[in-house]
């Protein structure tokens, strides 16, 4: 029902861009406002997230320890895994942020009832089309910034040139399109077909899968099937980053208007959803600290001194006797 | 606010790495000046079809030409042309820095055409 | 006391989800899956709100009339207090990775015992109550109101998750259920919904400074039968020192290990092993728990009886401190210690005065992991051992979750167990080290009551156990942890029959060649050695 009901927003998300700059013709909106507004949500909604976490205290440095600590010169630690310095501890993030190490390390499990035993199996696909989704969203990104700089950077050309090294097709095809439809379509099927993820879902889970299947798709039909005039999108987009927005003189397709409209709702939605996920790894406790606290001092800034354990004095009046007849050293005699 | 040490640079940059196109841009205004030929007003398809599909056109002509060794192209309107980027294509658009890489540049793209074909007949410059 | 069923019947687990979507399934209080509440006696002397008698399978819980407010008030508070909080609202993405992670998962195929799940317990009450979204978009936002099912069935989950981390080592971003058990458990403890066999132990701890309540004089005669048990098997007297000023070292360790078997035979180790290296050092009975139940029910709690330790190395005059084998005392002691009571500028950086060994691992908290300490020693070649007095023993070696995943405290131990016995075998690895799981009692649920969720808890443990006993045909659960010392033989009785539970330094105390000893014949459990099971007969 989640991933219908999210299913059916997007869809209604399409509609509204189709007709509205389709039939309706209202370009400058769509065009221009709606994205404006949508990138300023976005930076606010972003800023004002980081703010809200970045007010809360990081009260004890609570790293979730993933090897061998660092104690005995003899004893190897895992720099990364449990790391005790700041530079193992960048290492950790940059392995978790890039190459998606804890996920790395799933297993599923089986249980065999007959001889009463959990067995334990690799389960790396998540990992795998996890990454295969942001590595090819990220290319993506970076690839269209050929249709937001003049003249075109050097570097992005070569990610280009990367993405369609296989030189399939006319107008060559990117790699990244596919594969991030390969990864997207997992995530979608796996949050279906598996009872434990389906069961776990929430409209919010799919929401996005299929806000960005709308994007890809619309992306792709606007590359390979109609050849949406890139020349004409690139002076709508100098033109909004000028801040002179002006429509170009010819009509733009109707598709870019639906896939900047559903990229502006992917911009205007981010900051108020899991899509944080993307700036919250890096301010993660469990994985941002190092496992020092035995090392040096770390502090908490509401620890209240005033808390004081039940003191010797109070235990040795309610023990007194007690103690001297076991002939226990006590401060005070009775 | 904790951490802001770390946290509102890593934010600062952030914002940065975002707004980079905003004041990174280079020309005030972007627009793609095309130099047509002088002698023709007219391709050899109406000038939506060469927007859209010149890359394929050419990919075919190769394939004709290289695979079937059929040389003629016979457009809508029935006209014949030599299927030839550097004869037909370059003979009227003879300066492929003001036509082909105008636009081609400008939204990073880099075909490999000429990686291989001449730009002008008879192989001058 | 629920009846038990038998481990092949247990083990039918169900996976399959409910045709229900979890928010309109309430938990069910069946006999055997729940704790006790916390006595209305032990609140009142806590000074904890709303002492009652009530229990989970009543309709009315009794809860104050403005719990609402109490509880959202605390929720607030907790957020602006805890960025682990906030983030780990925020962030989760329902990827499912840590699912069958948990131990309560495997063995219960209870979905809420997902730990997303678990967690989504509270998020639903975060965004119903705090986002807009939520408040908009009601269910179709995963939010909801708070009600007072809800407040059930946190009593019942969050009670069921032993705070074992096992599923943040898993999460792509970290996020930690422990601290959102802890976060929910003060919540509850607001509205006075807790359980007995945390509070009792906490309140015990905070008179008589340890959780079963053992007083000085006790605890002294606790010892002193020890050691007379020490001179049976010995034959060399031994009196330890107590609550000694001026001693160099305070050894502090949890309270089971005094009262119960099999944790006796390694705190009669701990003796042995100090005076045969004749260590300067002082037994507490002011500081004679090393665990800490305050970390299972509040940061106040923790903080105030974790300070006894430092207060009485300060009163005694110590120049640091030695820690006993326990779990969850060194995820206290690692992460938490220095931060809440540090930072112990009066005590010195650890160095064993027998080896010279200055521990920089502990440099700030001055406090030292007995696994270290006699590792050191033995890699010094201080200690005389003769690992064949353990040569009936057949090991392997349980990871403790607390110094597995607060810690990292994986090859002391087992360094130590291999000097000390030449049958040494790991379970699988994905039950041990990093991946260890719980023995499915820690973090307060060690009762009886609780016993069907703890074997259930168990079967992971108890699984990797029968592996190693089939394959391996090991007999011996070697552990660092008097939790696990407790809750583990009852496990193994169920999963694995056939294993015993051993700790580490009951070991090193049956390989410890002693000066002055009698020709030794039995071990610390007082069964002959091998190669004395006849004489034995004969007597």
């Amino acid at each position: 029902m989640a991933a219908f009901y999210s299913f059916m927003a997007v869809l209604a998300l399409v509609f509204i861009a189709a007709i509205g700059a389709g039939s309706a013709g209202m370009y400058t909106l769509f065009g221009v406002a709606i994205p404006y507004v949508a990138l300023l949500v976005f930076l606010a909604g972003f800023i004002y997230r980081i703010v809200y976490w970045a007010k809360s205290p990081v009260p004890f440095s609570i790293a979730t320890t993933g090897g061998q600590q660092k104690s005995l010169p003899w004893i190897k630690n895992s720099p990364w895994d449990n790391p005790y310095t700041v530079t193992g501890t960048v290492i950790r993030m940059i392995l978790e942020v890039v190459t998606f190490r804890s996920l790395f390390r799933n297993t599923k499990i089986d249980l065999r009832v007959d001889n009463v035993k959990v067995v334990y199996g690799s389960a790396k696909f998540l990992w795998l089309f996890a990454l295969i989704f942001h590595m090819a969203f990220f290319t993506i990104l970076i690839r269209h910034m050929r249709l937001f700089l003049d003249p075109v950077p050097a570097c992005i050309q070569k990610i280009e040139f990367l993405d369609s090294i296989l030189q399939v097709g006319i107008p060559t095809l990117y790699q990244t399109d596919l594969l991030i439809l390969v990864g997207l379509t997992f995530l979608l099927l796996r949050r279906i077909v598996d009872v434990k993820v389906n069961y776990i879902s929430l409209a919010q889970d799919y929401f996005p899968l299929f806000l960005l299947l709308g994007i890809a798709i619309s992306g792709i039909y606007m590359r390979y099937f109609i050849k949406a005039d890139v020349i004409s999108i690139k002076e709508l987009t100098m033109g909004l980053l000028s801040f002179k927005p002006a429509l170009p003189e010819k009509a733009l397709e109707t598709t870019f208007f639906v896939h900047l409209f559903l990229v502006s709702c992917l911009l205007a939605y981010f900051p108020f959803s899991k899509l944080m996920h993307l700036a919250g790894v890096f301010l993660s406790p469990t994985r941002n600290l190092p496992n020092n606290t035995r090392r040096q001092h770390y502090t908490n800034p509401w620890n209240d001194p005033a808390i004081k354990p039940h003191s010797y004095a109070a235990y040795e009046d309610d023990f007194r006797e007690k103690m001297i007849e076991a002939g226990l050293p006590v401060e005070k005699e009775a | 606010m904790y951490h802001a040490k770390y946290i509102i640079p890593a934010l600062l940059v952030f914002l940065a790495v975002v707004t980079f196109p905003f004041w990174a841009k280079g020309k005030a205004v972007y627009r793609v000046e095309l130099k047509l030929p002088a002698n023709q007003t007219e391709c050899i398809e109406d000038t939506e079809t060469m927007r859209t599909s010149h890359m394929q056109i050419l990919d075919h002509w190769r394939d004709k030409v290289v695979r079937e060794g059929e040389r003629v192209y016979t457009n809508a309107k029935g006209v014949k042309y030599s299927m030839s980027l550097t004869n037909t294509c370059m003979s009227c658009h003879s300066d492929k820095e003001k036509f082909c890489d105008k636009c081609h540049n400008s939204v990073g793209v880099a075909p490999y055409c000429w990686n291989c074909h001449l730009t002008t007949p008879k192989g001058g410059k | 006391m629920a009846k038990l069923p038998p481990p092949e019947e247990l083990v039918k687990i169900n996976y399959s989800t409910p045709v229900k979507g979890w928010m309109d399934v309430p938990a069910d209080f069946r006999p055997g899956t729940f704790s006790y509440p916390g006595k209305p006696d032990i609140l009142k002397y806590l000074g904890f709100p709303n002492p009652r008698e009530w229990s989970p399978t009543d309709a009315d819980w009794k809860l104050p009339p403005d719990w609402r407010e109490i509880i959202m008030k605390g929720f607030r508070e907790r957020l602006d207090k805890y960025r682990s909080f906030k983030v780990f609202m925020d962030i989760c993405v329902r990827c499912g990775a840590c699912a069958d992670k948990c131990h309560f998962y495997i063995g219960s195929g209870d979905p809420k015992n997902m730990p997303v799940l678990r967690a989504e317990l509270l998020r639903s009450i975060y965004r119903g109550e705090f986002t807009v979204a939520g408040k908009i978009l009601s269910r179709l936002a995963g939010a909801r109101k708070l009600e007072e099912d809800v407040v059930k069935e946190w009593f019942m989950y969050f009670y069921q998750c032993t705070e074992c981390r096992r599923c943040s080592l898993f999460c792509p971003y970290g996020i930690d259920t422990a601290e959102i058990t802890m976060m929910a458990r003060e919540l509850l403890t607001l509205v006075g919904c807790n359980i007995n066999w945390i509070l009792e132990p906490a309140a015990n701890c905070n008179r008589t400074g340890n959780h079963l309540g053992i007083q000085p004089h006790a605890y002294k005669d606790m010892m002193d039968f020890l050691c007379e048990d020490i001179e049976t098997i010995t034959g060399i007297h031994i009196e330890p020192p107590v609550n000694k000023k001026g001693a160099e070292i305070l050894f502090i360790t949890p309270s089971g290990d005094i009262f119960a078997d099999p944790g006796i035979y390694t705190y009669m180790g701990y003796i042995m092993l100090f005076h045969e290296l004749g260590l300067d050092y002082t037994w507490s009975t002011y500081a004679s728990e090393g665990g800490n139940f305050g970390l299972f029910t509040s940061d106040t709690m923790m903080k105030k009886l974790n300070g006894k330790m430092y207060a009485e190395a300060k009163r005694l005059g110590v120049k640091w401190i030695l820690g006993g084998e326990c779990g969850h005392m060194w995820r206290v002691i690692n992460q938490y210690m220095d931060t809440m009571n540090g930072p112990a500028d009066f005590l010195e950086t650890p160095v064993s005065p027998i080896t010279g060994t200055r521990f920089d691992a502990a440099a700030g908290t001055k406090m030292l992991h007995i696994a270290e300490f006699t590792a050191d020693l033995i890699k010094n070649g201080k200690l005389k051992l003769d690992p064949s007095r353990n040569a009936n023993l057949r090991t392997t070696f349980h990871d403790s979750c607390n110094p597995a995943r607060g810690m990292g405290l994986f090859e002391e131990p087992r360094y130590v167990l291999k000097n000390v016995c030449e049958n040494f075998v790991d379970m699988p690895e994905e039950t041990i080290r990093e991946q260890t799981f719980c023995c499915g009692g820690g973090a307060g649920l060690n009762n009886e009551e609780f016993m069907e969720m703890r074997m259930r808890g168990g079967l992971p443990r108890g699984s990797a156990v029968k592996y190693v006993q089939e394959k391996n045909q090991v007999n011996t659960l070697v552990t660092i942890c008097a939790i696990d010392r407790a809750t583990l033989p009852p496990l193994c009785d169920y999963w694995a029959p056939g294993v015993q539970v051993a700790g580490l330094h009951e070991l090193v105390a049956n390989a410890l060649v002693m000066e002055g000893e009698q020709e030794r014949t039995m071990n610390m459990r007082q069964e002959p050695l091998p190669g004395f099971e006849d004489a034995e007969e004969e007597e």
